[in-house]
């Protein structure tokens, strides 16, 4: 499904360039080169091109419909699941880009991990094998006290530890949705990824469990590198360093419009189209 | 006037209301009646077979062979180890190929091949069961096999029970929600690692509905074992010999001219009933505590 890889000179690349105003990013954990989605013939993610700074959150907002979810679900080869589908361009995780062809998405996947916007945890799962899922479905072989050390370590870095110590054994549906959702970043992150994809991940919870997944957010930052889809505006500046807003053109395919520092974006927004949008005028 | 109007429109209501409770009424007649008749149905077959099966069922019923054309007494031992063995032996057959086969359509839906997959399951399924057994007789009792036996009968009821798993097992692994596999293989699993670890477990209980409804259809057929594994009226666990199989120790006894094995049939009917329930509720308990668990 993987569209053949074209290295395209940089002098060739067509198009408007977005609205970018950052130096370069210390130490890019993800750089996106020229990066396009389908579904079908549909075009839905244009020329993409950004550096994703490392250990650091990045919002990507624009409204319904613009591509940001799946230009995240590119991120980690996920968008490539849903049949027909199709990507071309790079993504290069330190040197390497996971669209080379003889790169293993599974092993991708691995390594950046992922938060849906649906709380998700595995019905038939207890709270402790849900976090245990990805070391066990990977086949990593873990003694008993090493699993347990793993799991208690991801559900307090998950800020859900005290909550859930004396109820492991139960199922992860018993959980609250933002316990729900707590549970999934504790399953994403003990895979150890450097870099965890939220897609909306608090747009089916309640302010008070939105809160304390933005809170989560922020403290997870000094430890890995958090790249966030969000509807909402007031999230983006609360827990990002910097933002990109996304808009789909009269074509329907959705590009960058522009990037930078989230408070110099929400401030002095370069871009009259990303002005209208968090301003309210539009989306 | 004023109020004669309010009362008129008033009455006006109420006959629109009382012709909307009048057709409610007989709504809930004419469905409560179908029901009645559908469950009724059920239940005068269930109690029949009950009333005229019980006075066959005694010790001996259960623990003797067959006596010979004519002579009074003995039982339905052979034909219910027989149902047993041949049940058991065609279900390890067909759920394993029933399931991949729903996971290869479900799971690694690869277009055509998956339609070409599903069609075939569908034409199968419409099979007339004396088919099967007249193909199976053809190619494993005249052929490889040579003589009638109870693996025959086993090949036969599985070939009955693959479409009916797959097609079960297909609906079933198509309810396990897309957000699932989906938070899998974001974990970074391979794809047979979210089948079986994901899946799997998490369509567990429709499987078992899967393999219940294969197990009861094909335990009542008739035909296909006349034809593969013959029927025995001495006691055979061997599987390339004839076999005894509840349902043609009931039609040997029914068609048989004595009161006697007129009521052995029946009790025979109602040993079989009862066994595929017992089957079909030890399956369900089984899962249900492994799902607790």
């Amino acid at each position: 499904m993987i569209g053949v890889k074209e290295r395209t000179p940089v002098a060739e690349r067509a198009g408007p360039e977005p609205a970018t105003r950052l130096d370069a990013a210390p130490e890019p954990a993800v750089r996106v080169e020229r990066l396009n989605a389908y579904y079908g013939s549909t075009h839905a993610v244009g020329d993409m091109t950004l550096e994703l700074p490392s250990r650091s959150v990045t919002a990507i907002i624009g409204p319904s419909g613009c591509g940001k979810s799946t230009f995240l679900r590119c991120l980690n080869r996920m968008h490539e699941i849903t049949p027909g589908t199709r990507v071309t361009g790079q993504v290069f995780l330190g040197n390497e880009d996971i669209y080379w062809q003889g790169v293993d998405p599974v092993e991708v996947r691995g390594r950046v991990g992922m938060v849906f916007q649906k709380p998700n945890p595995f019905p038939m799962m207890s709270v402790y094998d849900n976090v245990a899922a990805g070391p066990r479905l990977r086949g990593w072989g873990l003694s008993n006290t090493d699993m347990d050390a793993l799991v208690e370590r991801n559900l307090r870095r998950a800020a859900l530890w005290d909550e859930v110590k004396d109820r492991l054994r139960r199922s992860g549906a018993t959980l609250s949705g933002g316990q729900q959702q707590r549970l999934c970043i504790a399953r994403a992150l003990a895979t150890d990824p450097a870099i965890v994809l939220m897609d909306e991940p608090c747009s089916a919870l309640d302010p008070i469990a939105t809160y304390r997944i933005e809170e989560l957010i922020s403290e997870l930052a000094s430890e890995v590198t958090i790249v966030v889809v969000t509807h909402n505006m007031q999230q983006a500046s609360r827990v990002s360093a910097r933002t990109a807003f996304m808009l789909a053109g009269e074509d329907g395919v959705g590009r960058l419009v522009e990037y930078g520092k989230t408070d110099e974006l929400f401030t002095t927004p370069r871009d009259e189209r990303t002005e209208a949008y968090i301003t309210g005028r539009f989306g | 006037m004023n109020a004669a109007l309010a009362l008129q429109s008033g009455v006006g209501r109420n006959r629109v209301l009382r012709r909307r409770h009048v057709l409610e009424q007989t709504m809930v007649v004419l469905l409560g009646t179908a029901t009645l008749l559908a469950g009724g149905l059920l239940a005068l077959i269930l109690g029949y077979v009950i009333v005229r099966g019980l006075p066959a069922l005694d010790l001996a019923f259960f623990t003797e062979r067959p006596r010979p054309f004519g002579v009074t007494g003995g039982g339905i031992a052979p034909a219910l180890i027989g149902t047993l063995i041949i049940g058991l032996v065609a279900g390890v057959i067909a759920v394993p190929i029933g399931i991949s086969a729903a996971i290869f359509v479900v799971e690694y839906r690869s277009g055509r091949w998956a339609e070409v997959v599903r069609f075939a399951a569908e034409l199968m399924a419409g099979l007339p069961s004396i088919v099967v057994g007249v193909f199976v007789w053809a190619f494993l009792v005249r052929g490889v096999i040579g003589n009638y036996a109870g693996i025959a009968g086993s090949v036969a009821l599985a070939v009955i029970m693959v479409p009916i798993v797959g097609r079960t097992a297909e609906e079933v692994l198509r309810l396990v929600p897309n957000s699932l596999r989906e938070a899998a293989l974001a974990l970074g699993a391979p794809r047979w690692r979210v089948v079986l670890n994901v899946v799997l477990p998490t369509a567990r209980a429709g499987l078992a509905t899967a393999i219940v409804l294969a197990i009861a259809r094909a335990a009542g057929e008739t035909a296909p074992l006349l034809l593969t594994a013959l029927g025995n009226v001495f006691f055979s666990a061997d599987l390339f010999k004839p076999m005894a199989a509840l349902p043609l120790q009931i039609y040997q006894y029914a068609v048989a001219p004595y009161d006697d094995w007129h009521t052995k049939a029946w009790g025979a009917s109602l040993v079989l009933v009862a066994v595929i329930a017992a089957v079909s509720l030890l399956l369900r308990l089984a899962i249900r505590r492994g799902t607790a668990s």
